[in-house]
């Protein structure tokens, strides 16, 4: 299982970038990190997802 | 009549004591957007005697902004880089300010930051955010960032919060109320959220990184 912005997924073995095309975020509003680490927007098709990864997702929204 | 340097800092070392003092005094500081965040974030800093803030907007003030940003109507038409600068100067007269008028891109923003210690996302759109976000967070390893989602409308103030996301990134806000959802914008909501982040700006300073 991944833990995903807190909630347990079972999603280990996609991409991140398969991932997010099954959910609503907008891929250019986003930052991701991974067990601590941000993850380089260039490599979200080639970071497979892994049992026990902790990941979140932050979708940023407008206002400043 | 403007302090001598020596009465300004002797009057911030009576209130912060001398050893935080020192660390807000040597550190370089970046803001991002001069708009509703970074107008106020940056006079926070300038009270607490940050020695030096790097000041990037490419925008002019305008009538509209006056609702919630740090400028005057005598400042209408002028560059928030140059109406900012004036302000600081009012406050603290012994800050080093480096402006830039100009917009933050994947191009320029190493360029622009590279001297900074921590670098404070003060912008409006949502993925100018996120752009400064992933480049800062990939290129610039060694910096701290404090960025900004969620201070749009009348939700309540109690909302606005403060979490580490990663070692190096802090978030305030909210994390949902989208101005272009909401509608709206109002100075106290975004002054709380410019606050939450000018006071992580410090306690990174203070050694301080528990949330």
């Amino acid at each position: 299982m991944v833990k995903i912005n807190g909630e347990e997924r079972n999603v280990a073995g996609k991409t991140l970038a398969e991932y997010l095309a099954t959910t609503s975020y907008d891929p250019k509003r986003i930052a991701v990190e991974r067990n601590g680490e941000i993850v380089p927007k260039a490599q979200y098709g080639e970071t497979i997802l892994t049992d026990g990864d902790s990941i979140e997702i932050v979708s940023f929204v407008g206002g400043g | 009549m403007i302090p001598t340097k020596e009465a300004w800092n002797q009057a911030l070392t009576k209130r912060q004591g001398a050893a935080l003092q020192k660390k807000f005094s040597s550190a370089t500081v970046a803001i991002c957007g001069l708009g509703g965040l970074g107008s106020d974030i940056a006079i926070a800093l300038a009270r607490a005697g940050i020695g030096k803030m790097i000041l990037i907007d490419f925008d002019k003030v305008d009538l509209s902004n006056l609702h919630r940003q740090q400028y005057k109507v005598s400042q209408i038409g002028k560059y928030k880089t140059d109406a900012l600068r004036e302000n600081l100067l009012e406050i603290s007269p012994y800050v080093t300010l480096e402006t830039h008028t100009t917009r933050v891109t994947e191009e320029n923003a190493v360029r622009l930051l590279r001297s900074s210690d921590i670098i404070c996302e003060a912008l409006d759109d949502a993925e100018a955010k996120a752009m400064l976000t992933n480049l800062v967070l990939e290129t610039m390893p060694d910096k701290f960032l404090v960025a900004a989602s969620g201070m749009a409308g009348f939700g309540s103030a109690n909302r606005i919060q403060t979490r580490s996301v990663t070692k190096r990134f802090y978030l305030c806000g909210d994390g949902e109320s989208d101005v272009e959802a909401v509608g709206s914008l109002v100075s106290s909501r975004v002054m709380l959220c410019a606050a939450h982040q000018a006071h992580t700006v410090l306690r990174i300073l203070a050694g301080r990184f528990e949330t």
